[in-house]
């Protein structure tokens, strides 16, 4: 399985860039947290997967890049699958997945500069990465993108210098580095207050509209999924109860994926 | 409403704790017993105290011939020169032994031998891992370099080890995520959350390096020991104060230094 992978070019006909199969995920035997799921995502724009708390999201996000290793069931990542992967292989297909956490995950005493920048080990040396000579147009790129979020002035700032939001920006910044095929996020706004929130998201949905780069978003806030995402995925205890577009889903799934109305105002 | 207990049915606020009493007093009375043993009495000790004065009179004026200061300054050099080689030895064979012994990195069958090898490296005094290698290599420097080694990897490596456990995994795992290769994610992930605290036990292990690199002489194994020990034995009080103090102003020199090099880590 040597590592090429193509470009995500999105032709009609052409097999999807993600899709998942049977996907099962029993952290212990009999438990299983993700039930046999089987999804097609699309190509463009924001997918939200929504549900409460403990039902899979996260644990469906971190199997596609295999941060956890699934039970069963296969992964598609243009076409090879993700689950079979190891070593070189599967390093080569992680880096055109990126990543964006709940806590940002930044390294914190690096500076701002060397964690967007750390979005490109997987395409250079250890040795290289140890000794910083990353090339020319990679810190073109990462000059460029922290212009993108707004923090080129913190360049040389540590991370954990910054606010939440600032750091979320460097943690999309980081992702957007690996020049990705697909970025995920996990709960990318759960940490950050309701107005840093929004920003985070139109960050985002900047992100899909202007390099076309399909962004699958981990969420329970409802309105900010159906504001932002042009697909919704509702998850409840592990399976799957809705695939569709956020204008048709009504209150009776709301209901089915959360349980109960008293949560609704 | 007021709690049901009246004043008689409450509790004591303080509960006597019996069992650490009685520790106490078994230790106590250990104390005096062993005392006793070992013939250690209060005329002694004042017998004891009058020699001391007369021992320290006889160190003032420090000897500062310069036959004497060339010995010293041959000796020192020399303990200077372990320490350092065995500083450097050491802190560089700590850290991949440090990674390879952090249960949260390395899997059971990988840190298992190598908690097991740094306890080794732990489990003896320098002047007696110095005696064995006085044994196995000779007299000199190289002796005392060995045995300061084994003591640096003890030191380093288990605290090493035991940083590298408290990271934050968080921050690895965005490493990972990348598609990083692995030595990549220790020199990103692992690394700058541990570096501050390395340098911290690795200036701390050059400092007890020093010290203990003026005693390894004593057992043949080079450094100013060796002629701190022949003052000794040849009544050359004056000599020995000279050596002492010259011992005092390195490690106040080195305590300075460090203190430059940690803040350039923060």
């Amino acid at each position: 399985m040597a590592g090429s992978v193509q470009p995500a070019a999105a032709a009609p006909g052409t097999p999807a860039t993600l899709e998942v199969r049977g996907l099962t995920k029993e952290y212990r035997r009999g438990t299983p947290v993700l039930r046999g799921i089987s999804l097609v995502f699309p190509d463009r724009g924001i997918t939200a997967v929504i549900g409460p708390s403990g039902t899979g999201k996260s644990t469906l996000i971190r199997c596609i890049n295999r941060l956890v290793e699934p039970t069963a069931g296969a992964i598609l990542f243009h076409g090879a699958d993700m689950a079979r992967l190891s070593g070189r292989a599967l390093r080569e297909h992680r880096r055109r997945i990126g990543m964006v956490f709940q806590e940002y995950n930044l390294v914190e005493r690096l500076t701002v500069m060397e964690n967007v920048l750390s979005g490109r080990l997987g395409y250079l040396s250890s040795w290289q990465a140890f000794l910083r000579r990353y090339p020319p147009q990679d810190i073109a790129m990462a000059w460029e993108l922290l212009d993108t979020v707004g923090l080129a002035q913190y360049a040389n700032r540590r991370a954990d210098a910054l606010s939440g939001g600032q750091r979320q920006r460097v943690g999309i910044a980081r992702a957007v580095m690996q020049q990705p095929d697909i970025l995920l996020a996990d709960e990318p706004t759960s940490s950050l207050d309701p107005k840093t929130s929004v920003e985070i998201m139109e960050l985002l949905a900047g992100i899909t509209d202007t390099r076309h780069i399909p962004v699958i978003v981990n969420i329970h806030n409802v309105p900010l999924a159906k504001r932002f995402a042009s697909h919704v995925i509702g998850m409840a205890g592990g399976a799957i109860v809705y695939n569709g577009p956020p204008g048709g889903l009504t209150d009776d799934h709301l209901n089915q994926i959360y349980g109960g109305e008293d949560w609704q105002e | 409403m007021p709690s049901g207990l009246t004043a008689q049915t409450r509790p004591p606020a303080f509960l006597p704790n019996w069992p650490a009493r009685i520790a106490w007093i078994a230790l106590i009375a250990y104390t005096f017993y062993a005392a006793s043993i070992l013939d250690v009495t209060w005329e002694r000790f004042v017998t004891g105290i009058d020699n001391g004065m007369r021992f320290l009179a006889r160190m003032v004026p420090p000897d500062t011939g310069a036959s004497k200061l060339q010995l010293l300054a041959k000796g020192l050099y020399e303990s200077i020169e372990i320490a350092i080689i065995a500083s450097a030895l050491g802190i560089v064979l700590s850290l991949p032994i440090g990674l390879l012994a952090a249960r949260n990195l390395m899997p059971a069958w990988v840190t298992w031998p190598m908690r097991l090898f740094i306890a080794l490296c732990r489990s003896f005094h320098q002047v007696i891992i110095a005696i064995v290698f006085v044994k196995a290599v000779g007299f000199g420097a190289l002796a005392g370099i060995l045995a300061l080694t084994v003591a640096s990897i003890g030191f380093i490596g288990k605290l090493f080890a035991d940083a590298i456990e408290e990271i934050s995994l968080k921050q690895v795992e965005a490493i990972r995520a990348t598609g990083a290769p692995f030595m990549s994610v220790i020199t990103y992930g692992v690394l700058p959350q541990v570096l501050t605290r390395f340098v911290g036990f690795a200036t701390y292990q050059v400092d007890s390096n020093l010290r203990n690199s003026t005693m390894v002489g004593m057992v043949g194994a080079g450094g100013i020991g060796g002629t701190m020990f022949a003052a000794f034995q040849r009544f050359d009080y004056d000599f020995l104060l000279t050596i002492l103090l010259a011992i005092i102003a390195v490690i106040m020199v080195s305590e300075a230094l460090q203190n430059r090099v940690k803040k350039l880590y923060q």
